[in-house]
């Protein structure tokens, strides 16, 4: 299983705790792992990346492997690591905002 | 015993005050959506329990919210806002052309005869509408696509359409508003539109009376009398009998006319408040005075209403959609202010009292006469 963890506000929207499990078929990309999350939590549509260009919202990130991938492509596989389940994919707020 | 019921929308969440008719003791509950910027959220005349809210922060873009229990629990809806068709283009701030692109809702309007209808007025400046209850929402184009949608240029605040009104005695008529392109009507149930800004000047535009580029900040409506509307425009407080055929100035002897509410009693289509600013660069009342403007004659001639307010060192602004009243036999009045406090009158404004303090700034405030 995949391990994406949420930021506080997605966790309220979702009802979910910090980490949530996804089951993704095929090769493991930000587009297919987000594809997953938002078909198991519809309520989490938009709040991510845009509905219609499905492009990263400006103040989101994604970390794993102590990497920045916030500017990988989408259809770029992501790291074995999260493929396999030993390391989250997070989804982070960016440090912006009062 | 009838009830008050206030909804406050804030930049931090949104709140619900609560009280008997009596207006004496109020319950304050929330935040709901914590830390979520509530732009605002309004409840159905048809049932006052479906209430709708507008949710939405930088990082996570826009949510819609409904609740069918008078605001207890909430549930997420549909919050695709997708404009119809090829989208073009406004002015930029800069006067260069850029293209429609939804950022957000900034007022909802619960129809008046189906509660599973509501108008949304978005920025981008356009109006969507759903019919099931939030679960879908389509734009009314006509409005974007009006021949003068090339010439709107956001205000500060954005190019926004922030106030939505529907004649009660025809629900096919509508008037909205835009920072900065002006005042609307659609005759048609928002099929086709029209510009109702004749009488309107506005010295921060090149052409002072042009037929759009007006920065109107709120028109109000009272029920019985549809064809007059009141307007506080970024400058200068309006009215018109018409329609919004022609507008005439009804500023009179305020201290300043700048400000963002304008409202009007429940129970006298003659008597208006609005809550002067002391210009477009300074966003706070004259003197450190905080003090609404009562008319009782539709404009010219006001009054100070200071009792209860305070009138030294204050410096708070009171947002376009920050103002509401309710329908109890003695009016009460109520705004919301950007230091956080909602402020009651349970006589017609002749005394205020704060009813809740220490909230995040308030966005908007609507009221529920139960």
């Amino acid at each position: 299983m995949i391990r994406v963890e949420l930021p506080p506000h997605l966790q309220t929207l979702a009802r979910v705790g910090p980490e949530v499990e996804l089951d993704v078929r095929g090769v493991v990309t930000q587009r297919t792992l987000l594809d997953a999350l938002e078909a198991k939590y519809p309520v989490l549509r938009g709040t991510i990346r845009d509905q219609v260009t499905l492009k990263r919202r400006d103040f989101m990130r994604f970390f794993a492997c102590s990497e920045d991938l916030s500017h990988e492509s989408a259809d770029a596989a992501l790291p074995p690591a999260v493929a396999s389940g030993a390391e989250p994919f997070m989804v982070v707020g960016a440090l912006a905002g009062g | 015993m009838s009830g008050v019921r206030v909804l406050v929308g804030t930049r931090k969440g949104a709140f619900v005050l609560t009280s008997d008719g009596k207006r004496d003791r109020w319950d304050v509950a929330g935040p709901h959506f914590g830390g979520w910027e509530i732009y605002h959220l309004k409840g159905s005349p048809v049932d006052p329990n479906r209430i709708y809210a507008s949710q939405g922060t930088g990082w996570h873009g826009q949510l819609m919210q409904r609740s069918s229990d008078g605001g207890k629990t909430w549930e997420a809806v549909d919050n695709k806002f997708v404009y119809d068709g090829v989208t073009s283009t406004h002015q930029w701030y800069d006067g260069t052309p850029h293209p429609w692109e939804f950022k957000r809702v900034w007022h909802v309007e619960p129809s008046p005869t189906d509660a599973d209808t509501v108008f949304a007025g978005v920025e981008d400046a356009a109006m969507f509408k759903t019919v099931d209850g939030g679960k879908s929402w389509h734009e009314l184009p006509g409005l974007r696509t009006h021949g003068t949608g090339s010439k709107w240029q956001p205000g500060a605040g954005g190019l926004c359409l922030h106030t939505i009104l529907i004649d009660p005695t025809d629900h096919a008529r509508m008037f909205i508003a835009i920072s900065a392109a002006g005042a609307f009507r659609t005759d048609d149930g928002g099929s086709t539109w029209k510009p109702i800004n004749k009488g309107l000047y506005s010295k921060y535009i090149p052409e002072p009376t042009a037929e759009v580029g007006h920065c109107v900040h709120r028109i109000a409506m009272h029920r019985s009398r549809p064809k007059t509307l009141f307007m506080q425009k970024h400058w200068d407080v309006m009215r018109t009998d018409d329609g919004g055929e022609s507008w005439t100035e009804v500023s009179g002897n305020l201290p300043t006319d700048f400000g963002f509410v304008v409202d009007v009693h429940a129970h006298e289509p003659e008597t208006i408040y609005v809550v002067p600013i002391k210009s477009d660069s300074e966003h706070y009342p004259p003197d450190g005075r905080l003090r609404v403007y009562r008319s009782r004659t539709g404009g010219n001639d006001w009054e100070p209403l200071t009792k209860g307010l305070p009138q030294q060192d204050c410096y708070v602004n009171v947002l376009r959609d920050a103002m509401s009243v309710d329908t109890l036999d003695a009016c009460g009045i109520y705004f919301g202010t950007t230091g956080g406090q909602v402020y009651a009158s349970s006589d017609a404004g002749d005394s205020w009292r704060a009813i809740a303090e220490h909230l995040p700034p308030v966005l908007s405030v609507e009221v529920q006469t139960l």
